[in-house]
């Protein structure tokens, strides 16, 4: 499980930033892309994920690049309370969802939590929108 | 012929004017057009596939005939009308005139982003939020909350020292101006001043909010700026490049229109200045 692997690392490495005083923002990031790109690169999709997130279920999975999804041909799919986001992954391995366009995250999952974070508990609508 | 303006420069009623021809654009559904179109090249511009809209050279001929239309469409309405523009670099405050009751309205509430004042705040009736991807129906934003600071001059003066148009491989992985105008890479300019507005113009439907044609005719006027900085540097790629619009290629929706015919702006409009 690579991805439990990157956030024991990076909750290790916030906590040492933190104990020498510093701002645990940047660090988090800086070594957050990097290591999404390593895990990431080389095929294919990221793990698959599960999880509630504030009080929100969220799951993200391969997909087989069929149905509603050819629209970005990504090959995984998020979903947030089963309702699917459109997510899409950047050269740089970065995602981004529809909801959060022009920010890059470094994983699918991130993408989900920052979805969490903008819909404010509203409810995610199926894509393509109306 | 159009002379866009800085925003910061509008007289009261060219304001009121502009707020007019939206408004009257919202009621009868030609606005809703304009946000179904761009979300749909957001979401179908891949960097590994057909990219049209964004994240490629097209970026900035498309947005350039995007703006067009709707600028025709207020002018439409009132043949008085341009298209502003914001210099975020400049006016990068909350308290620039720009989020002003009497022009687009400010930052939205802390409890849910609703924007409450401005003539497009939900209360007025005037602005509802149709084409969408949440159930939320008002406009909103968190304006430096996404990011805490926008694009300053000296940023926006390194992008557009770069020599080279766009080089391969023509997507947000790519070096020279266009992707670092559009901020995939780098110091990162127009997606920054997405985020940094938040609500809906972080999110695929960013046209919901008026703002995205003062930001993007500012995006525009710097691609202006870049040509005339590099006289002898142009669009690229030329021709033969699968998935990408070449310069003689047409370009969707459109089909009739090439990124070789939008080069050149002083056939549509001219700026008040291009000296800054």
């Amino acid at each position: 499980m690579p991805e439990l692997t990157r956030r024991r690392a990076l909750t290790t490495a916030a906590g040492l930033t933190t104990a020498a005083g510093l701002t645990t923002a940047a660090p988090a990031a800086a070594l957050a892309a990097p290591a999404a790109r390593a895990a990431e690169h080389h095929h294919g999709a990221p793990e698959p994920f599960d999880e509630v997130y504030k009080g929100r279920r969220i799951q993200g999975r391969p997909s087989d690049g069929g149905g509603a999804h050819h629209e970005h041909g990504g090959g995984y799919a998020v979903f947030v309370d089963g309702v699917e986001l459109h997510v899409m992954r950047n050269a740089d391995g970065t995602w981004i969802s529809v909801v959060s366009h022009y920010a890059p995250v470094p994983t699918p999952r991130a993408a989900a939590r920052a979805a969490v974070d903008e819909l404010r508990g509203a409810t995610l609508l199926p894509f393509p929108a109306n | 012929m159009t002379v866009r303006k800085n925003q910061a420069d509008l007289t009261a009623d060219e304001k009121r004017r502009f707020v007019g021809a939206v408004l009257a654009l919202k009621r009868d559904g030609r606005y809703d057009e304009f946000v179904r179109t761009h979300n749909g090249f957001i979401m179908s511009d891949t960097d590994t596939g057909e990219r049209t809209g964004h994240r490629s050279p097209s970026f900035l001929p498309w947005h350039r005939r995007f703006l067009l239309d709707f600028e025709r469409a207020l002018q439409s309405v009132d043949p008085s009308v341009a298209l502003p523009y914001w210099d975020w670099s400049t006016d990068r405050t909350v308290r620039a005139s720009l989020w002003a009751p009497d022009f687009l309205g400010g930052t939205g509430r802390a409890s849910d982003g609703r924007v409450t004042d401005g003539p497009f705040a939900a209360a007025t009736g005037d602005w509802p939020i149709s084409v969408r991807v949440d159930g939320r129906t008002f406009l909103r934003r968190s304006l430096g909350a996404g990011v805490r600071e926008l694009p300053t001059r000296a940023e926006v003066e390194s992008v557009l020292s770069m020599t080279a148009y766009d080089a391969m491989p023509y997507n947000s992985a790519s070096d020279g101006f266009r992707n670092h105008l559009e901020g995939w890479r780098g110091v990162n300019l127009h997606n920054r001043v997405h985020v940094w507005v938040g609500g809906q113009m972080g999110t695929g439907v960013s046209p919901n909010d008026p703002v995205f044609w003062l930001h993007h005719a500012y995006v525009d006027k710097l691609w202006a700026r870049w040509q005339r900085g590099h006289p002898d540097a142009g669009y690229v790629p030329a021709g033969g490049t699968p998935d990408v619009v070449d310069l003689n290629e047409t370009m969707k929706p459109w089909n009739d229109v090439r990124p070789a015919d939008l080069l050149d702006h002083t056939r549509f409009y001219t700026f008040d200045t291009l000296d800054r």
